[in-house]
């Protein structure tokens, strides 16, 4: 299929959906899913069958609306005088006779709906999240219709492959899977490396606990994922791309797989893409559940069918990667930003956030927050702006205490950083790391050594065994932290596991290791208080201090 | 035929679950880096591997054996003890686990007995732990037999296992 025939099925596509008069669409990401939504869907289906609306009302399936929380979400376009959209939340199969009686009148639902007009959706800016909530996941035709494969038909008909690492370079994009490596620099490597095959792999091994923006990615948006990977492909040469998915993600994998196979038939994959003699190949490697498969390295043997261990760098990845070729791994949030990047140019995506982190950023908010879901933010925001005005702050009346971002390699914010901008720098500074973009908020009711010990007992159980720092290390640290928990430590005992922070750190082969002890560190330096209240003084004659309520 | 003869002893001749896990290892061209697939598909298959499974993909993909049990037991997701009846995966996520998640794993080997990663004795509930369903918005999160519930407490999660095995007896 070439340019001019996808431009085409867009315009008419474009025409079909403003044929209806009114479009109702479902949140079918697995975070409504499992709220009812697929029953919600059905349920308005039947109802517009049922009164004759067929060529009226459409009812779409579309991906992540963002707050969580309060799905079944629906949204309900009106275009009887002005056009306007309502989003109703915790919509139930019963409300559907309700939501399609209200679509002539042109009147809401007040009890189901959930006023947009609040911070939680005015702060944010949506680029990678631009089409979820509004894009059939399931429908080549519809992502079309929503201008998608525009940024690839640029890239391969007006673009060379070198103009296109410019493009990257100039956006400022660094790599949103944690280390916030510049993406334009990594392409251009691997596009110098010498090999006479190249790979390009999508990093969907999210393994943080608390983080699931590529999970909505990838839900939501599949077709623009494989485009930022065909973009990519073309950009350093590859001809095969993998996605290395967690099997955690079924219904991830189901829509991936189901649009690799729509794009395939459409050739915006395979051979000849769009009428040109460029070939990409996409195949889909799932993982098996080992968190060290982030690191890349890992991430790579796993793909090759072996068990996930890294291996010491160099030679990096760009240079000897997958089966020894030149790779480039970016992870999914970073490929879905660049169709962006390519249609609107380098410039204007460097034009959202701040100086050296650019672009907008998707957090996972979780944890005690009046709104969990998934926002989308320019970089730089303020934390307090995030948790309090988008967030909605700390439910019933708590006190905010911490927030943890970066999973198990990052550390715990305390409030005294509250107006501190996020962006990689500002958060290296206060020792946590960006990471994929979970953030967790915690209360007084959390206790910080129980969540030190709670990431450190992840990382143990979750070390590969290859190098003894790690291996060994972690077992230490947790039994100390058990040790500290239980009111049993010592002064030496906390001065160890100090010790063993540093060295840790310092000696472990991959960043599993290395990051290990982020969170026993950060919240050692905020909180160090709660560790001390739990130590056995010396002269003591062993009795032990009353335990303190603890409540995770 | 090298399948046919590679056929663990003892499997039955049409059983339809080596099909598919014979289907799934020839759809990768029986590539010996299709190896974690091929288990995936084993397990899906038969629930679990055991040794049988895990001797045919090993001499189906020419990959030592040791190999095949070396990535079998590094990867969490691969079990290699049967699950029973019904399972019941309680998400430990930091969101979950903030939320209450050890309230619910308590409370579930208060009522059934079951502590994590183990099945019951009448082989009706197995209880796993998992990282991250990413239902961190739903938190505390479980999946029972493949659904998702979310915000559940301790008591409702006892009364939702209830339903399930209820659920199984009256439909045959």
């Amino acid at each position: 299929m070439n340019p001019e025939e996808l431009r085409k099925i867009a315009i008419t596509q474009k025409e079909s959906n403003a044929q209806y008069k009114h479009q109702i669409c479902v949140c079918t990401a697995a975070g409504c899913v499992s709220s009812g939504a697929d029953k919600v869907k059905d349920a308005l289906n039947a109802g517009v069958k049922k009164l004759g609306l067929e060529s009226t009302v459409q009812v779409k399936g579309v991906g992540c609306m963002g707050p969580c929380s309060a799905g079944p979400l629906v949204r309900v376009k009106v275009r009887v005088e002005s056009e306007g959209e309502i989003l109703y939340k915790e919509v139930t199969p019963e409300n559907a006779t309700e939501i399609l009686a209200s679509l002539d009148t042109g009147k809401k639902i007040d009890k189901l709906e959930y006023n947009t007009d609040v911070p939680f959706f005015t702060r944010q800016k949506k680029v990678v999240l631009e089409n979820a909530g509004y894009v059939d996941p399931d429908s080549f035709v519809d992502y079309i219709g929503h201008d998608g494969y525009e940024a690839m038909i640029k890239a391969y008909t007006e673009m060379a492959p070198q103009d296109v690492i410019e493009e990257v370079i100039k956006s400022g994009l660094r790599g949103r899977g944690g280390g916030g490596y510049p993406t334009g620099l990594k392409w251009s490597t691997v596009a110098k490396a010498r090999g006479t095959r190249k790979f390009v792999i999508c990093n969907a091994d999210e393994g943080d606990p608390g983080a699931f923006m590529d999970r909505a990615v990838a839900e939501s948006d599949p077709y623009r994922l494989l485009e930022g990977m065909a973009i990519a492909a073309y950009a350093i040469g590859a001809d095969t791309g993998y996605i290395y998915l967690r099997a955690e993600y079924p219904l991830a994998v189901k829509r991936l797989r189901a649009a690799i196979r729509q794009a395939e038939r459409h050739q915006t994959l395979g051979n000849g893409i769009c009428g040109t003699t460029f070939n990409f190949r996409v195949e889909i490697r799932l993982g098996a559940g080992a968190f060290v498969c982030g690191e890349e390295t890992a991430l790579i043997a796993s793909i090759e069918g072996n068990r996930g261990q890294p291996r010491p760098r160099p030679p990096y990845p760009a240079a000897s990667g997958l089966w020894g070729f030149p790779t480039l791994i970016n992870n999914v949030e970073t490929l879905a930003n660049i169709p962006y990047i390519v249609r609107e140019g380098g410039d204007a995506y460097g034009s959202i956030g701040t100086e050296k982190s650019k672009g907008t950023k998707v957090f996972a908010l979780a944890g005690k927050v009046e709104n969990t879901g998934l926002i989308e933010v320019p970089m730089g925001t303020l934390l307090k702006e995030i948790i309090f005005d988008i967030g909605g702050g700390i439910p019933d009346g708590g006190k905010f205490k911490a927030v943890q971002t970066g999973g198990p390699s990052g550390g715990c914010i305390p409030d005294q950083f509250l107006d501190m901008p996020v962006d990689y720098e500002s958060l290296a500074k206060a020792g946590s790391i960006m990471g994929s973009g979970g953030m967790i908020v915690m209360d007084d009711t959390s206790s910080m050594v129980d969540i030190a010990k709670f990431f450190m007992e992840f990382c143990m159980t979750e070390s590969c065994g290859k190098c003894v720092p790690c291996r060994v290390g972690t077992v230490q640290m947790h039994n100390l932290l058990e040790k500290i928990a239980n009111n049993e430590a010592t002064e030496d005992d906390l001065a160890l596991l100090q010790e063993l922070c540093d060295m840790v750190k310092n000696t472990s082969l991959c960043g599993l290791g290395q990051t290990a002890p982020n969170p026993v560190v950060s919240t050692l330096r905020y909180f160090r208080d709660e560790y001390e209240s739990r130590l056995v003084r010396k002269g003591d004659n062993g009795s032990k201090p009353q335990p303190e309520e603890v409540k995770a | 035929m090298q399948t046919e003869a590679n056929k663990p002893a003892g499997a039955p001749p049409n059983d339809p679950r080596w099909k598919l896990l014979d289907a799934a290892m020839r759809r990768n061209g029986r590539k010996q880096n299709a190896l974690i697939e091929s288990l995936h598909a084993a397990q899906e298959a038969f629930g679990f591997l055991d040794e049988d499974s895990m001797r045919y993909v090993a001499a189906n993909l020419r990959v030592p054996l040791s190999k095949v049990y070396g990535v079998a037991t590094f990867y969490h997701f691969f079990t290699l003890k049967p699950q029973g009846e019904h399972s019941c995966v309680v998400c430990t996520g930091t969101a979950c686990y903030i939320k209450g998640a050890p309230n619910l794993l308590a409370s579930l080997e208060e009522h059934f007995g079951v502590t994590a990663g183990e099945t019951s004795k009448d082989g009706k509930l197995s209880v796993l732990t998992a990282r991250c369903f990413g239902c961190c918005g739903l938190a505390p999160a479980v999946v029972i037999d493949g659904d998702v519930s979310g915000k559940l407490t301790s008591a409702g999660l006892v009364e939702k296992i209830h339903e399930c095995m209820k659920g199984e007896v009256a439909v045959p």
